[in-house]
């Protein structure tokens, strides 16, 4: 058959099946790192937005949406190629993981932000009235409160910047696009860019599935 | 005379609204005070201004034990001092009602976990709880929900408790048992300030009464002088609408 000899070309897909694996493995670790970094960037400037002094609210929220209208791709290309002309050089890696967290930090304050404001204003009254300090009021009140209603946005971001980990392969990242790429060239058959998108969709997929049964067991709950 | 809580000049504005308009008022400790007035009249908001719920405006003054009501450092000690009841309860919804009544004297005073769950325990059991410790808010009533957030206010053993219409978020049927409670408290040398529409509360514990409107103290005395003998006409006006019927 015609069509599995071009897409699904089972030796071809054996043959590059490791240099697909080593794509995985850089793509998990440049997802993992900026999910991270955006996790905790995008705490931190939530509070800032919301809590600290007025002309700090307005640099976060101009920061915000500064980073939540440039298109990841530009942002990722001035990091590696404009950057070198003031002198900060990163690597590809650094370059990926700089862009993809500092975008994936602006959409994840809004989404903590959106959670906190959720939270009903006695729950701060309570707990102000008792005398907790602010930090014992945020992170034995307020915030597990937040976290709950934010699992299910901040899932959808981290699938989000999962899969925007693909554009690193324009900086020559050794990812698993690029390393699909690769050995498709190599093997003149495009196989290896269909077991990519396999490896993908078998990654993200049960992340999909997953947000959807938290989405759906919520609005029972929330009934 | 200067009391325990001592308020002077109390103003306070939402924005052209004026709800607070120079309220002179000393408690003494130990003393048990109602706030009664129709709705609107600045009780809640006056009751709100002691631990600082609302900030107040400049010129004014209150002092809870001699400590200066004011943002900043002592701030939290005050509060530490001030229990407060809510009329929506305000437990904590993702802790266990122990948990509830536990987090402040663990955090604030840093007292040991078997202290503290010790002492919950006992206070639970005091409002008539006991049963329901490792249960979560939500599963309780409303009146057990509120009985939880008196055991998680007198866990911190404030000098003076605040109470926000306490009641009045609750089915009829289950207000008996929250006034219960607060009548057991009443005299064990805690101040209360109750701001209630319960008319029977007010008159049966009240050291004293104080009927507020427009922002203002109309009058204050006893239940018996308030209710009986009203010399204001504000106040039989108010006391004709809600009692005669």
């Amino acid at each position: 058959m015609e069509i599995f000899d071009t897409f699904f070309n089972i030796p071809v897909l054996i043959r590059t099946f490791p240099l697909l694996m080593s794509g995985l493995w850089v793509t998990l670790q440049i997802g993992v790192v900026s999910i991270i970094a955006g996790l905790i960037l995008g705490l931190i400037l939530s509070l800032i937005r919301l809590y600290a002094a007025k002309w700090l609210q307005v640099i976060a929220k101009s920061y915000i949406n500064l980073m939540r209208s440039i298109p990841l791709l530009v942002l990722l290309i001035i990091v590696y190629y404009a950057l070198p002309f003031v002198g900060i050089r990163l690597s590809p890696f650094m370059s990926a993981v700089s862009a993809l967290s500092l975008v994936s930090a602006a959409y994840t304050a809004e989404i903590f932000r959106a959670g906190i404001e959720a939270i009903p204003k006695g729950q701060f009254e309570a707990s102000s009235a008792l005398g907790l300090s602010y930090r014992h009021m945020m992170v034995d009140v307020i915030l597990p409160q937040a976290i709950r209603i934010v699992i299910p946005p901040m899932t959808n971001n981290c699938i989000n910047v999962m899969k925007d980990t693909a554009l690193a392969s324009v900086v020559a990242m050794p990812d698993l696009l690029k390393q699909a790429t690769q050995a498709q060239a190599l093997a003149a058959n495009p196989s290896p860019l269909i077991g990519a998108a396999i490896i993908y969709v078998a990654f993200l997929l049960p992340l999909v599935a997953a947000v959807s049964r938290l989405e759906r067991s919520y609005a029972k709950a929330d009934r | 005379m200067s009391g325990y809580i001592s308020i002077r000049n109390l103003h306070k504005r939402f924005g052209a609204f004026t709800a607070l308009k120079g309220i002179d008022l000393e408690i003494a400790e130990g003393e048990v005070v109602c706030v009664i007035g129709p709705s609107g009249s600045g009780k809640s908001t006056l009751i709100r201004c002691i631990n600082l719920l609302e900030p107040f405006e400049p010129g004014s003054t209150i002092t809870v034990g001699g400590t200066e009501v004011a943002a900043g450092r002592n701030l939290e000690k005050v509060r530490a001092e001030v229990g407060m009841v809510f009329q929506s309860f305000n437990l904590f919804p993702h802790l266990t009602v122990l948990r509830n009544v536990m987090l402040a004297p663990l955090r604030v005073r840093a007292q040991s976990v078997p202290d503290a769950e010790r002492r919950a325990r006992d206070l639970l059991a005091r409002v008539g709880i006991g049963e329901q410790a490792d249960k979560y808010p939500g599963k309780l009533s409303g009146g057990q929900q509120q009985r939880v957030a008196i055991a998680r206010a007198l866990a911190m053993d404030p000098k003076v408790m605040l109470f926000d219409e306490p009641t009045s978020s609750l089915d009829p049927e289950m207000v008996g048992e929250v006034l219960d409670v607060m009548k057991s408290l009443a005299g064990t040398g805690v101040t209360m300030v109750v701001v209630t529409h319960e008319m029977g509360f007010a008159r049966q514990v009240a050291d004293r009464v104080i009927f507020m409107d427009g922002g203002r103290i109309i009058e204050a005395g006893t239940p018996a002088q308030i209710f009986d003998t009203p010399q204001e006409e504000r106040t039989r006006n108010f006391l004709g609408a809600v009692l005669n019927h």
